[in-house]
C-alpha cells in the first residue's frame, strides 16, 4: 500500500515535470525559429550593403568618347561610354584578342560602370583630355562569385573556368575593391541585381504612410473621441463599434479589392499611387487608432474633466482642451504600431497596381511608385540569383524601421508612465 | 494648376480668412468695444471653414462629375468618324486616356485616334481651368459671405462646436461605410460574375483555371470557375497551420501565465510579440526560400516526392506567425480565471499541473475556443505566405506535400498586373473575396459570441 503510494506520486511528479517542461518546449520552440528566421536574413542580407567594384584607367579623351564640342550636357549625354568602358577593361588582358573572348570578358561590367562614367564626364568636363582612375561596378555574376554566394563548380555555377580564372588574376593584382553600397539605399530599382536599390521604395512607402497618418490620425481621434465623449447607447452607436471591431479582423486582400473596386474604379484615382495606397492602409489602420485612443480616452480621471466643467468650459472645450491632450501619449503609441503595421502590408497594395517597375525615385505621392514589402516581393519572385540577397537586405530595412517605431511607442509609453507618478 | 498648387492656394486661403475672423473680432475689443459672446479665436475658426468648405466641395463635385463630361464628348469624336464600336468604349477611352497622359506611345495609332487624343487634352485643359477658378471663386464667396456674418453678438463658440460635433459623428460613421462599400463592391461584382458562371459551378465546381480566351478561336481555355480546389487548399494550410500553433500557442501560454518567473515572463512575451510584428512578406520569403527547399530535402531522403512549393512549408511558417496570436489572447484567458478556483484545487493537494489541466484549462476552454477561432480566420485570411510560398495550381489533394492554392492566393494572383474589368476572371476575384469575407465574418461572430459566453459564468 505504501509503496503504490510512493509510485503514485512518483508518477504524479514525472507528470507535473512533463508538463512543464512541454511549455518550455514550446517557447523554445518559438525563440528557435525566430532566431533561424533572423539569422537567415541577416546571413544571406548583409552582403547585399557592399558592393564589388573594378578599379581601371579611362582615357577621356573626347574623340574615344565620341562627344561633341561644345561640352554641352545634350552634347556630354551622347556620348558613346560603353565602348571606352570595354576598351578600359581590355586595356587590362593584352592577350585578349579574339572577339568571343572580348565579348565573354565584357560582361565582367555592370551596365552601371558606363553610366558612372558618364556621370563622371558629365560632372567633371575638365577632366575631357586627361586620364582618370575611376573604381566602376562588376556585374552581378562576378559580384556574387566575390561575395562566395556563387558555387565555383557544379550544375550552378555561372561562369566558366577561364573567366573566374581571370577575374581571381585582377582580384590578385589588387584591381577588385569591395565597398560600402549607398546606392542600396538611395537608388532606384534595376532590372540589374548589382545596380538595384530601395530608395524608390522607401520613398514610396513614406508616402504611403504620410498619406495614410494624415487620414487615419485625425478621423481615428475624432471617432474615438465621438463614441467615447459624446454618443449616446443608441443603436446606431452599438453599431458603428462593433463595425470597427469587425473591421479590425477583417483580412487585407479584401481591403485590397475594395480599393480596387471603389477607390480606383468608381472615384478614378491614379493607380498605383501611394495616395490610393495610403488611403487603403488607412481605412486598415483605422481601428487601431480608434481602439487605443478610446482606452486611453477611458484611463484620463474623471477629476480633469469635472474640474474643467467646473470652471465653465463647454464639453467640447473639456474634451480638445483637457481630456484629449492627456490622452495623446496612449493614442500616438497606438498610432505608430498601427503605422508599423501599415509599413509592413503588402498584398492590398499589389493589388491597387503599385507593382509596376519604377526606374526613378518618386517625388511625390501621385507618381506611382513600389513600396518596401512590395519591392521585397517582386524581388523575392524574380529568378535571379543576385536578387537573394537585395531581397533578405531590404527585409533587414523593413524590420529595422519597424524596431525603430516600437522602440518610439515605448519611449512615449515609458515617459508619460513615469510623469503620472 | 497643378495639385500642390491647389493644395497651396487652399490652405493660404484658409489661413487667410482666419487671421481675418479673429481680426474682426480683436481689434474693435482692443479698441475699448462690449466684450464679444465669443472669443475672437472661435471667430477666426468659424470663418475658416466657411472658406474651406466650399472649396472642397467644389473639388470633390469636380472629381465626381468631370469624368462624366468629357468621356462622351472625346467617344462622340470617335463616334463621328465610326471608329467606334458599341462594346469597346470603354477600352477605347483608357487607349486615349494613356496615350494622351504619355503611358502609351503615339506613332502606332490611327488618325481619328489621334484626333481624339487632342480633343481630349484640350478638353482637360479646360476642365483644370474651369476648376481653378470655380475653387478659388468658392474659397473668396466663402470667406466673404462667413466674414459678413460675424459681429460681437455672433454665437461663433456654439456653431464651431456644432460643425465640430457633426464632424465626429462623421469620422465614426466611417466604419460603417467601410463595411458597406466593401459588401456593396463585393456583392455587385460577385452578382456580374454569377451572369457569367453559374452559382452551383462555383461553389461546387472542382476544376479552377481561370485563364478565359482572348480571342473566340483559341484553344483549350475555356475557363473553368469551380472553386472547391481553393477552398480546400485552404483548408489544409489553415489546419496545418494550426497543428503547429495551437499546441505550441497554448503551451507557450500556460507556461507564461502559471510558471515562469515574472522575469522570464518579461523577456518572453515581448520575444512573442516579435513574432507577430514581422511582415507577412517576410514570412514568405522565409518560407519560400529557407523552409520549402529543406522539406524539400527531407523529403528526398525519405523518398517522398515532394513538390518545391508545398502545402507543408506554408503551413508550417503561417502556424509559426500564429502562436503569438493564439500564446497572448490565451494568456489573457488563463489570467482572468479567479484565484479561488486554483487556490481550492491546490489546497485539495492537486499538484500544479493537474490543476491547469483539470481546473484552469476547463475553466477557460470557451475563451480558448474563441482565441483558436480568430487564429482560424486570421490564417484563412492570410495572403502573402501562401502567394509565395503555397504555388498557384489549383489541385485538389489532401496531400501536404503537394502544392496547393488558396483563396487569397489567388485573389491576388488574378487582380495583380493589368486586368480587364468585364473578364469573368477578374470578377471571379471578388466572388472569392465575398465568400471569404463571410467567412471571416462568421468566425470573428462566432468567436466573439464563445467569448461573451464564458464571461457570464464569473461576472
Amino acid at each position: 500500500m505504501i509503496r503504490n503510494n510512493k509510485e503514485r506520486l512518483r508518477k504524479r511528479a514525472r507528470a507535473e515535470w512533463r508538463f512543464r517542461s512541454y511549455g518550455i518546449l514550446s517557447l523554445l520552440f518559438a525563440g528557435a525559429a525566430l532566431v533561424f528566421l533572423v539569422s537567415t536574413i541577416v546571413s544571406s542580407g548583409h552582403a547585399a550593403f557592399f558592393k564589388t567594384t573594378i578599379e581601371l584607367e579611362f582615357p577621356l579623351g573626347a574623340e574615344r568618347l565620341n562627344i561633341e564640342t561644345p561640352y554641352t550636357r545634350e552634347n556630354l549625354l551622347a556620348g558613346n561610354y560603353y565602348t571606352a568602358a570595354k576598351s578600359s577593361l581590355y586595356a587590362l588582358f593584352p592577350e585578349v584578342t579574339s572577339r568571343p573572348e572580348k565579348r565573354a570578358l565584357s560582361k565582367m561590367l555592370s551596365p552601371g560602370a558606363e553610366l558612372e562614367l558618364r556621370d563622371y564626364v558629365i560632372n567633371h568636363p575638365a577632366e575631357i583630355g586627361k586620364t582618370v582612375t575611376l573604381e566602376v561596378p562588376v556585374s552581378s555574376d562576378y559580384d556574387q562569385l566575390y561575395k562566395g554566394h556563387l558555387p565555383r563548380t557544379g550544375t550552378h555555377t555561372r561562369l566558366t573556368e577561364q573567366e573566374m580564372g581571370r577575374f581571381d588574376q585582377l582580384v590578385e593584382e589588387g584591381y577588385i575593391h569591395y565597398r560600402f553600397n549607398l546606392g542600396f539605399l538611395t537608388g532606384p530599382d534595376s532590372r540589374y541585381p548589382e545596380l538595384a536599390g530601395i530608395g524608390g521604395a522607401i520613398a514610396g512607402s513614406f508616402h504611403a504612410l504620410l498619406v495614410c497618418f494624415l487620414l487615419s490620425f485625425p478621423l481615428g481621434i475624432a471617432a474615438a473621441v465621438y463614441l467615447e465623449e459624446f454618443s449616446k447607447d443608441t443603436r446606431l452607436t452599438r453599431m458603428i463599434e462593433a463595425n470597427i471591431n469587425n473591421l479590425a479582423a477583417v483580412p487585407s486582400v479584401i481591403f485590397g479589392l475594395l480599393g480596387l473596386a471603389v477607390i480606383l474604379n468608381v472615384f478614378g484615382l491614379p493607380r498605383g499611387t501611394p495616395l490610393v495606397g495610403g488611403i487603403v492602409l488607412a481605412l486598415m489602420t483605422l481601428p487601431t487608432i480608434i481602439i487605443s485612443c478610446r482606452s486611453s480616452l477611458r484611463a484620463i480621471s474623471p477629476g480633469i474633466r469635472q474640474g474643467a466643467l467646473a470652471m465653465g468650459a463647454s464639453p467640447v472645450q473639456v474634451v480638445f482642451q483637457q481630456v484629449l491632450p492627456a490622452a495623446m501619449p496612449g493614442t500616438l503609441t497606438g498610432t505608430i504600431i498601427g503605422l508599423g503595421q501599415a509599413l509592413g502590408e503588402t498584398a492590398p497594395l499589389l493589388m491597387i497596381g503599385m507593382v509596376a517597375f519604377i526606374a526613378n525615385v518618386p517625388a511625390t505621392p501621385l507618381d506611382s511608385s513600389a513600396s518596401l514589402p512590395v519591392q521585397i516581393y517582386l524581388w523575392a519572385e524574380s529568378a535571379e540569383r543576385g536578387f537573394v540577397e537585395k531581397t533578405a537586405a531590404a527585409i533587414i530595412v523593413i524590420m529595422t524601421f519597424l524596431i525603430l517605431m516600437n522602440l518610439l511607442a515605448v519611449i512615449i509609453r515609458s515617459r508619460t508612465q513615469t510623469k503620472v507618478e | 494648376m497643378t495639385i500642390t498648387q491647389l493644395v497651396f492656394v487652399f490652405f493660404i486661403l484658409v489661413l487667410a480668412s482666419g487671421v481675418l475672423g479673429w481680426r474682426r473680432i480683436r481689434v474693435p475689443q482692443m479698441a475699448g468695444g462690449i466684450r464679444p459672446r465669443s472669443r475672437a479665436v472661435y471667430h477666426g475658426f468659424y470663418n475658416a471653414l466657411w472658406c474651406a468648405l466650399p472649396m472642397l466641395v467644389v473639388v470633390f463635385a469636380w472629381l465626381a462629375v468631370e469624368p462624366g463630361i468629357i468621356r462622351p464628348l472625346v467617344l462622340s469624336e470617335l463616334a463621328a468618324s465610326s471608329a467606334l464600336i458599341e462594346d469597346n468604349s470603354a477600352f477605347k477611352y483608357v487607349e486615349i486616356k494613356n496615350i494622351a497622359e504619355g503611358v502609351l506611345p503615339s506613332d502606332s495609332v490611327d488618325s481619328t485616334v489621334m484626333q481624339a487624343v487632342r480633343h481630349y487634352r484640350v478638353l482637360q485643359q479646360q476642365s483644370g481651368i474651369a476648376l481653378t477658378i470655380l475653387f478659388i471663386a468658392a474659397g473668396l464667396s466663402g470667406l466673404y459671405l462667413g466674414y459678413r456674418r460675424l459681429s460681437h453678438v455672433f454665437p461663433a463658440r456654439e456653431k464651431v462646436e456644432g460643425f465640430v460635433r457633426v464632424f465626429l459623428f462623421v469620422s465614426a460613421s466611417i466604419a460603417i461605410l467601410t463595411t458597406i462599400s466593401i459588401v456593396l463592391a463585393l456583392a455587385f461584382e460577385t452578382l456580374r460574375f454569377f451572369q457569367h458562371v453559374p452559382v452551383m459551378d462555383f461553389l461546387m465546381g472542382t476544376k479552377w483555371s481561370p485563364q478565359v480566351a482572348i480571342r473566340a478561336d483559341q484553344v483549350g481555355s475555356s475557363g473553368a470557375f469551380g472553386a472547391v480546389p481553393l477552398f480546400a487548399g485552404t483548408l489544409l494550410i489553415a489546419f496545418i497551420a494550426m497543428l503547429v500553433a495551437v499546441p505550441i500557442g497554448l503551451f507557450s501560454a500556460i507556461y507564461l501565465a502559471e510558471y515562469a518567473h515574472p522575469a522570464a515572463r518579461h523577456v518572453l512575451k515581448p520575444m512573442l510579440e516579435i513574432l507577430a510584428g514581422i511582415p507577412t512578406v517576410v514570412y514568405g520569403f522565409f518560407a519560400a526560400l529557407t523552409v520549402a527547399p529543406m522539406i524539400v530535402d527531407v523529403g528526398h531522403r525519405l523518398g517522398l516526392e515532394t513538390s518545391s512549393e508545398s502545402a507543408l512549408a506554408a503551413g508550417l511558417v503561417m502556424g509559426l506567425m500564429i502562436i503569438p496570436f493564439i500564446s497572448s489572447l490565451s494568456d489573457d484567458v488563463i489570467n482572468s480565471v479567479p484565484y479561488s478556483l486554483r487556490d481550492g484545487s491546490l489546497a485539495l493537494g492537486a499538484t500544479k499541473s493537474e490543476t491547469i489541466r483539470k481546473v484552469i484549462l476547463p475553466a477557460a476552454l470557451p475563451g480558448i475556443a474563441g482565441a483558436i477561432l480568430l487564429a482560424v480566420s486570421r490564417a484563412i485570411g492570410e495572403t502573402m505566405i501562401v502567394v509565395m510560398a503555397a504555388g498557384l495550381a489549383a489541385n485538389l489533394t489532401a496531400n501536404p506535400l503537394e502544392s496547393v492554392t488558396t483563396v487569397t492566393a489567388q485573389i491576388v494572383t488574378i487582380l495583380v498586373g493589368d486586368q480587364e474589368f468585364d473578364s469573368p476572371k477578374t470578377l471571379a476575384a471578388f466572388a472569392l473575396g465575398l465568400t471569404l469575407f463571410f467567412v471571416t465574418l462568421a468566425l470573428n461572430f462566432m468567436a466573439l459570441h464563445v467569448v461573451r459566453k464564458y464571461r457570464e459564468q464569473y461576472d
